[in-house]
């Protein structure tokens, strides 16, 4: 059986292209933070990012990793659940396991359907749509958010991702093989506070732009 | 007599081994794949045989009751594993050993195979170390010892509290490796029920499949039985709720003679009995003896306002308090052998001084231990003047770090903090020294068939010492057995594989279907059970921690009536053909009706006391055992003749030419 | 006590089965959780019906063949004990107590709360060992000395007792904590090390083929261990793993 497709290669996919969206979202993240700031410079960023030829490359890296993390994702899922084919008439997970860990593709399926929202939404407009006539990024990322139903579908979308990586973040050092009995406490804490940041950040940028004016 | 030749090679002792050894016949590797051997059983014996005999080259079809050759009852050893390795550099040798175990068994083991034990016993934790069986190591990374009962030396291997877990771990990753390389058949979940005879020699058995029901023929060259003890008699006993007789007393019916089947070793320090649906019995290590002291109240009302649960054991004052085996063994204390200080904890149980609601307890308290601890600590730490509160709470800290896997299990089990309150024990049927006679070769007398670890009569004699079972097992397995064997198996070379429809295979295969049948069928009103139960209690009460001739005679009628009420009245529900526990159950109690029976009977004929054997009528006016070497000074091997009562007996004579015989005295 | 017991029936391997109440009544504190069900089933032979089935052997917690999912949880609310070392203390007068086999695809029932975990000796038998044949003239077992860290957490690895709880409380019926309890075991140990490389590989593929789920790091294996096994043996194997598997040459 070859590595990557054995039940640890597979974890190890997953650990490694979560990794990846992790550093990928804190990039993300700091470039949207900027339209707090101010419009040029995010535009300005925008610009950079949509231009520089090792970023562009590094798009289709990230859609690879994406699609690595998804399918990988979704197979083990489907290998999980045949793993059991009867389930117990009574089960009480939660007295040995968070939430969140059990409920990984749940928030994964649903950061998916964002996911896909989000490059219609920018994206795919960004980038290969018809920018109306004078409006910047800046116009198009604000914009959105003056509907109130899109900014709670992103905000919940968030809180979702929060709890992905909440135990995501620390699962990945895990499945790679790291664990420290003085470090992994450590990871967990630093999980802890990314997640929030993720969530929170993101989230303060929908609000603000939805209850600014 | 012809039946019993022990066949001890010539020589001086420490040469019979190795000349034994060198002259013994061996089987070359391209004949050992031309022959077939059974092993059943697949504790640290025979797990370590099955591995070692398959290495060498032969076809290994192993059995066990069990769904995986690591549970077997072995998993459950504690305390740890003797070896004369003398790493402690505290004047340890094979000599000592071997002394130690021929003492610790009163005189009543055979010299030969006991120096054989302690000389392979260093090979043993290298093979052990070998295969990674982790055992305790010391900041130096060189292996740790503790001592144990009753010897001077520091000689017992151990990993925790799990000793024979990860002994047998070790046998059964030697064993998978063989499995994996498929010179191990394994047959998980299959139960021996009959040995094939065939021309006089054991060529084959029947097995029950336990998931399908299926009964299956099964030949070979050689039979080895590795089945263990038969401590199960007595329903309670610290065995498992597996632990059988019947390999053993198959074979036994089949001709091997049963040696010293009343030898019964009862552990002092056991969790007592709570009710009537008990089960089973905890041991608590004997290593808790070291610390621990073992009293129950001076006067009868205490132990009445205990027992009525009006008093709390605290409450009672040092001076009302009987610190027995202090006072009856000034020179060993509670550190007495195991067969005394069960004794002592009964005697003063029927004399009504028994502390917990079913008056068979007596305390083991640890109050004085954590105090000298506590004042110890304190003192390391400097602490001036420190408070009580403080010496406890120190002393609790070091008594935790000694026992603490100990001590929570007993709170799991009685719901009681023993750092608070003492402990309550009781002793408990724990080791067979008895079983299959078998000589230097470890084999039975049935050629072909042979018998190792516990199922055999084994090297501990009379009273087997702490740590030493393991050894035996291991050793009979792994470095005994698999050149012994070969002497008889040299002439098998070119006899072929046996077949399985021989006659001989017809008719165990239609009896063992015939009582199988009978007990399905049977319209009776009691589960198997309420017999086992009814069953310990005979066992208990006569053939138990002390005998007389009348108690002995009433055991063996009542046994008697009892085996007739349970082949009457017994009720086994379900089917033949598929998983059915209550049957396997009513199968194995069937045999330990038989045996129990002759265990009364050697109780009976031995009229000294030795060792876990306590005659009544033997003993001195302090009650204290009396051995009589002049007229006993043999094994009572039993020959079966169709009745458990009417069994022949058979002496071997022990001869002791390299250790003086004397009296063990623990005042 | 008074107690009603919901406990899955099931005739044999691959038969339908389901979910039976049995009242029960009588029942003391002080007894075991198995002690209770030998009521049970002592009572179920008189009234000549079959007695359920379960595994069980040594009765304290180290045979590992006890193997019940009580309420919800592997081996009981309590925790780091076996099924055998429950007692009924833990539970309350009237409580209804759900009774179930442990459920994995690897692990088929035999009969009523009776499974097959043979999948466990077969992965044992791909590489759970050290090649090392019994001879009498092995190494002195002090003549390489391991530390005393090493040691212990070998040690700490080996104390597992095979029962498949872990397999049992995980949503992915995954055999993870199991299989690196053995494989950290011997890779911390210098006679094990020789083979690491080839046991990780082999073992990995074996529980694989067997049909246990993958491992989400839900961690549930490790609270409801009877042994305290800890994940970082997991991450250990997933050490060994990566490798072997990047570096071996075959
Ligand atoms: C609680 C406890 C603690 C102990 N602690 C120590 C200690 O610290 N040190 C020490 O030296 N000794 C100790 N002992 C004693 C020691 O553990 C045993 O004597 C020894 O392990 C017996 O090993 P064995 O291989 O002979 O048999 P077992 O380990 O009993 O194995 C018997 C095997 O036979 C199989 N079997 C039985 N009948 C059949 C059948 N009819 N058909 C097929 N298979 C069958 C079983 O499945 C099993 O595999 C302890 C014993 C107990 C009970
Ligand atoms: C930016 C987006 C995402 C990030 C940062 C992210 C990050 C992570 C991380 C770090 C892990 C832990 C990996 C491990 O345990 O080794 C993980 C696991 C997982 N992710 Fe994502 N993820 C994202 C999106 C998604 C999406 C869209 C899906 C859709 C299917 C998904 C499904 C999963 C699943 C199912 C797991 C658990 C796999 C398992 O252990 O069984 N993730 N993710
Ligand atoms: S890891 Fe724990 S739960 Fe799993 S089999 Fe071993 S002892 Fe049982
Ligand atoms: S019966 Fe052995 S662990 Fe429970």
């Amino acid at each position: 059986m070859g590595f990557f497709t054995s039940s640890i290669g597979r974890k190890i996919v997953m650990s490694l292209t979560g990794l990846f969206l992790i550093t990928f979202l804190i990039v993300h993240l700091g470039v949207n933070l900027l339209t707090l700031v101010s419009a040029e410079l995010f535009n300005e960023a925008s610009h950079f990012m949509a231009t520089n030829p090792l970023i562009q490359a590094m798009q289709y890296v990230l859609a690879l990793g994406f699609v690595l993390h998804i399918s990988q994702g979704i197979i083990l899922q489907i290998r999980n659940k045949q793993a059991r084919p009867q389930n117990y008439a009574m089960n009480k997970p939660a007295t040995n396991s968070s939430w969140s860990s059990r409920s990984m593709i749940l928030t994964g399926l649903l950061i998916l359907l964002f996911l896909i929202l989000h490059l219609k939404d920018y994206f795919w407009v960004m980038k290969f749509g018809e920018m109306p006539a004078g409006q910047t990024d800046y116009d198009l990322v604000t914009g959105l958010f003056q509907n109130k139903l899109y900014t709670l579908i992103y905000v919940a979308s968030f809180i979702l991702l929060g709890f992905h990586l909440d135990h995501g973040f620390q699962s990945a050092f895990q499945s790679a093989g790291v664990n420290h009995r003085k470090y992994t406490p450590m990871i967990r804490k630093i999980g802890r506070v990314y997640s929030l940041l993720m969530a929170l950040g993101f989230s303060l940028i929908a609000l603000y732009f939805s209850f600014a004016n | 007599m012809s039946k019993l030749n022990a066949r001890i090679p010539e020589g001086p002792i420490d040469k019979k081994w190795t000349n034994h050894k060198n002259n013994i016949r061996l089987v070359n590797p391209a004949n050992k794949r031309l022959i077939d051997v059974i092993v059943v059983g697949t504790g640290l014996a025979g797990g370590s045989a099955a591995a070692s005999l398959a290495e060498m080259g032969y076809n290994v079809k192993a059995f066990c009751f069990q769904d995986s050759p690591r549970r077997a009852h072995s998993i459950a050893a504690q305390g740890g594993i003797n070896a004369a390795k003398n790493y402690q550099n505290d004047g340890d040798s094979v000599y000592r050993l071997f002394y130690d175990t021929v003492k610790g068994g009163d005189y009543r083991s055979r010299e030969a195979n006991v120096y054989r034990l302690a000389e392979v016993s260093a090979n043993i934790i290298d093979q052990c170390v070998a295969q990674g069986v982790p055992f305790a190591r010391e900041y130096g990374g060189l292996l740790d010892n503790r001592s144990f009962g009753g010897v001077q030396v520091s000689r017992t291997f151990y990993a925790k509290g799990q000793t024979g877990q990860q002994l047998l771990l070790g046998a059964y990753s030697a064993m998978s490796r063989q499995i994996g390389l498929g010179r191990i058949k394994m047959y998980n979940r299959h139960e021996m029920l009959e040995l094939v005879v065939v021309n006089g020699k054991a060529r084959g058995i029947i097995a029950r499949d336990l998931v399908t029901g299926e009964i299956e023929r099964h030949s070979a060259h050689a039979v080895v039985i590795a089945s263990g003890g038969y401590g199960n008699v007595f329903f309670l006993s610290t065995n498992a709720m597996g632990s059988n007789a019947t390999a053993s007393w198959k074979v036994h019916k089949k001709g091997a003679l049963f040696a010293n089947p009343c030898f019964t070793q009862i552990h002092p320090t056991c969790i007592p009995v709570s009710g009537d649906h008990q089960s089973k019995l905890t041991l608590m290590s004997e290593s808790l003896r070291n610390d621990g002291r073992i009293w129950v109240p001076a006067k009868k009302e205490d132990a009445e306002a205990i027992r009525a649960g009006k008093l709390k054991p605290t409450q009672i004052p040092e001076e009302d308090r009987d610190y027995y085996l202090e006072r009856r063994y000034p020179a060993f204390g509670n550190l007495v052998p195991r067969d005394v200080a069960s004794r002592a904890a009964k005697e003063r149980c029927d004399a009504g001084y028994g502390v917990n609601a079913t008056g068979e307890a007596v305390y083991l308290d640890f109050a004085s231990a954590i105090e000298r601890y506590g004042r110890e600590k304190a003192n390391v730490e400097g602490i001036q003047n420190p408070s009580l509160e403080k010496i406890k709470e120190l002393g609790k800290k070091v008594v935790e770090a000694k026992y603490g896997n100990l001590f929570q299990m007993y709170e799991k089990i009685v719901d009681q903090n023993p750092y608070e309150t003492p402990m309550m024990i009781y002793p408990a049927v724990h080791y067979t020294m008895g079983g299959v006679w078998v000589d230097y070769n470890l084999m039975t007398t049935i050629p072909g068939c042979y018998a190792i670890g516990e199922a055999n009569f084994s090297d501990h004699g009379a009273n087997r010492l702490g740590a030493s079972a393991l050894m035996q097992g291991l050793a009979d397995g792994y470095f005994v057995l698999p050149y012994t064997i070969g002497d008889y198996l040299a002439d098998d070379i070119r006899t072929g594989a046996i077949p399985t429809d021989l006659p001989e295979f017809d008719e165990a295969e239609k009896a063992v279907v015939e009582q199988l049948q009978k007990f399905i069928a049977n319209k009776g009103s009691k589960p198997v059970d309420y017999f086992h139960k009814k069953l310990g209690k005979i066992m208990w009460n006569e053939v138990g921690m002390a005998r007389n001739e009348s108690g002995l005679k009433k055991a063996i009628q009542e046994i008697r009536e009892l085996r007739d009420e349970f082949h009457k009245e017994v009720m086994v529900p379900g089917e033949l053909n598929g998983f059915n526990q209550e049957l396997e159950k009513a199968w194995r109690v069937a045999d330990f009706l038989e045996l129990g029976e002759l265990m009364a009977l050697d109780a009976l004929s031995r009229t000294e006391s030795c060792g876990g054997h306590f005659r009544e009528e033997s003993q001195t006016e302090e009650g204290e055992a009396v051995r009589n070497d002049a007229e006993f000074t043999f094994v009572s091997a039993w020959e079966f003749t169709g009745d458990p009562g009417k069994a022949i007996l058979h002496k071997e004579e022990l001869v002791y030419e390299n250790i003086e015989l004397k009296t063990r005295s623990y005042k | 006590m008074k107690l009603t017991l919901k406990i899955w029936r099931q005739a044999g391997p691959g038969k339908a089965g389901k979910m039976e109440t049995y009242p029960i009544d009588g029942i003391s504190p002080d007894m075991s959780f198995l002690e209770m069900l030998d009521v049970l089933n002592n009572k179920l032979v008189t009234e000549g019906q079959e007695p359920v089935a379960f595994d069980h052997d040594c009765r304290e917690g180290i045979c590992g063949a006890c193997s019940l999912y009580i309420n919800g949880e592997a081996h009981g609310p309590d925790r780091g004990v076996t099924t055998c070392q429950l007692h009924m203390r833990k539970f309350k007068d009237g409580d209804t107590i759900y009774i179930e086999p442990w459920r994995a695809k690897a692990f088929p029932v035999i009969k009523d709360l009776v499974v097959d975990r043979g999948a466990f000796d077969r992965i044992m038998a791909a590489g759970g060992f050290v090649s090392v044949n019994t001879s009498g003239n092995t190494l002195d077992a002090n003549s390489i000395p391991i530390p005393k860290d090493d040691a212990d957490k070998a040690f700490d690895a080996a104390t597992c007792i095979g029962c498949g709880a872990c397999v049992a409380s995980c949503k992915n019926s995954s055999a993870m904590l199991f299989v690196s309890a053995k494989v950290s075991q011997l890779a911390l140990l210098p006679q094990g090390r020789v083979e690491a490389q080839r046991r990780v590989l082999n073992m990995v593929e074996q529980m694989d083929k067997e049909g246990f789920g993958n491992c989400t790091n839900t961690g549930a294996c490790e609270v409801e261990c009877p042994k305290g096994i800890s994940l970082e043996n997991i991450a250990r194997m997933n050490r060994e793993y990566i490798k072997a598997g990047l570096l071996s040459e075959s």
